[in-house]
């Protein structure tokens, strides 16, 4: 296994030494829940299908993901193990990644657990699971987004209440930069090709289009690019205040 | 071999590191000396790798810290500063965490990881969690893991603060043990570990090197070095007997009948002394030669920059 690989366990693993994992994940179920079934009226609407589910997650992500984030790098420089992390014969790259996936394996094993949802719905009805499949993959990929800027975020300060805040905040730019408010906000003068460049840029954009069932390259690959470049990003902050 | 050569590290306008050139060689245990904020830490941060260095070279075993970082930390064995570990790990998942950096795999990881746990005697704490360990355990947890790969270099920073006194004869007793055929570089400001387990050492003050030597030189440039103490049961006036001879300098009176009568050129005195004791009939109870004190230099050679602030 590369070190990638064993950075990746350990941080995992840490997460299920604490109750952190557990916690985050019982919530987010509940959460889940409690949004799709008494808010998002999964039974009212005598549809089956996943969509009541789906379409509250931008906004769950907003808190859940950078309580996960929060810690990533904010806590290396605060107790010190930064220094030991980064003076063993590894590459910053596979820190910055391997703590990244094993965040991100979590995202994805707290949304593996929805499955009950799943199975509800199949039980229920007659659902397109395709569509659903897809919607679980665009989940996880805009949680993937999410994370990575909490990474960078985490890796700006010692502090990992700031750390949480500064997430949220960038994190709802992304989340309400497709949305119509922000759009009719636009003076009439600004070109389309802007806004739309502009809308382009925003999460729920991408996350719709899949959530809907339909699996374009581009989306996913607006997630990729989007993950690597806030990655990029904190490789390089961290290089930068790794010494104050 | 390390090699440094003018190295500079700067925090914006502040150099804490100022054009330091040292090399060490295999065999040396080299104490790294210097007051608080004298630029220690910063110093071992770039010859580790953690920090780049704002000017200069540091070059292990040919292998330059900042071009062919993999390879010059692969060398390396490193206990930082307050020996962070990550504290939900127990201490055997630490140090197989550790191993696995540092290459080793299956039956060669468990003996290896067996071997250093024997090795600084963290037996009894082996399934506990880090975090729930004592300062001494935890500081041991750090020497374990700088220690895991056998390495070439081994820098350690202040590895005996906070600890209790038999914990840092312990530490020292493992120091001496592991030196051979290696390089180990200690920062501390505890100036009879350095007397304990160096070789060398060097004092910095400013980020700049203001001693350089084996201790015993740099005791020799102490001006108790020579100097014979005496202790009287009587009162008596020692200084009257000793104007006029040419080695002999200013008598120190220490308290109530205990004098330190140093010694003018560095040249031994205690011949001189005694034979005036016998002749003038001293009531002596206590005659002894000082080798000199390591904090007497250290004080002298860090005073003017400390009080240029």
């Amino acid at each position: 296994m590369g070190n990638l690989g064993i950075i990746f366990r350990r941080e995992l693993s840490s997460y299920f030494a604490t109750p952190l994992a557990y916690i985050f994940i019982v919530i987010f179920l509940i959460t889940n829940g409690i949004f799709t079934f008494d808010m998002g009226g999964f039974y009212l609407r005598g549809q089956a299908d996943l969509l009541p589910f789906f379409s509250f997650h931008p906004w769950l992500y907003l808190f859940m993901v950078p309580a996960i984030a929060m810690t990533l790098w904010a806590d290396e420089r605060k107790t010190g193990t930064i220094e030991l992390l980064l003076t063993l014969p590894i590459k910053l790259s596979e820190a910055v990644i391997g703590k990244f996936l094993a965040a991100w394996i979590l995202m994805g094993i707290a949304l593996a657990l929805t499955f009950p949802i799943w199975i509800t719905v199949n039980y229920l009805g007659d659902p397109d699971n395709g569509v659903i499949v897809a919607g679980y993959l665009g989940s996880w990929f805009m949680a993937g987004g999410f994370l990575a800027i909490g990474s960078c975020m985490s890796a700006c300060t010692k502090n990992s209440v700031i750390a949480f805040i500064l997430t949220v905040a960038i994190c709802f730019t992304f989340v309400i930069m497709g949305s119509p408010i922000l759009l009719n906000a636009f003076p009439e003068w600004v070109p389309q090709f802007l806004v739309d460049a502009f809308t382009a840029l925003g999460f729920l954009t991408h996350f719709d289009s899949i959530s809907k069932g339909v699996l374009d390259i581009r989306d996913i690959l607006y997630f990729t690019v989007f993950i690597t470049a806030w990655l990029f990003a904190s490789a390089i902050v961290i290089e930068m205040k790794k010494a104050n | 071999m390390i090699e440094i050569i003018q190295l500079t590290k700067k925090f914006e306008q502040f150099a804490a590191v100022d054009n330091l050139s040292f090399n060490v060689e295999e065999g040396e245990v080299l104490g790294f000396l210097g007051p608080n904020g004298a630029g220690k830490s910063t110093t071992m941060k770039v010859i580790t790798g953690f920090l780049s260095p704002s000017g200069g070279s540091v070059t292990v075993d040919g292998y330059d810290i900042t071009k062919n970082p993999i390879e010059a930390k692969a060398l390396i064995g490193y206990l930082p500063e307050g020996a962070p570990s990550y504290g939900d790990m127990t201490t055997i998942e630490f140090l197989n965490f550790i191993a696995e950096i540092r290459g080793f795999r299956g039956e060669q990881k468990t003996l290896r990881v067996q071997h250093v746990i024997k090795e600084v005697v963290l037996e009894s704490v082996a399934q506990q969690t880090i975090e729930t360990l004592s300062k001494g355990f935890k500081r041991r947890v750090g020497l374990a893991q700088a220690i895991m790969h056998d390495p070439k270099v081994l820098i350690l920073d202040e590895p005996t603060d906070g600890l209790d006194p038999n914990q840092k004869h312990h530490v020292r007793e493992l120091i001496k043990n592991l030196a051979k055929d290696k390089i180990v570089i200690i920062s501390t400001h505890i100036l009879e570990e350095v007397t304990a387990v160096c070789s060398r050492a060097i004092i910095i003050a400013d980020g700049k090197i203001v001693a350089d030597g084996t201790p015993s030189k740099l005791e020799s440039q102490s001006k108790y070095h020579h100097a014979v103490s005496v202790r009287l049961n009587q009162e008596y006036d020692l200084a009257a007997d000793l104007v006029g001879v040419p080695d002999i300098g200013a008598v120190e009176k220490e308290e109530v009948n205990s004098f330190v009568i140093l010694a003018n050129n560095a040249t031994p005195i205690f011949a001189q002394v005694s034979e005036i004791a016998q002749s003038k009939q001293w009531p002596v109870t206590e005659f002894h030669v000082n080798r000199g004190q390591l904090e007497d230099v250290f004080r002298a050679v860090t005073a003017q920059t400390q009080g240029g602030e």
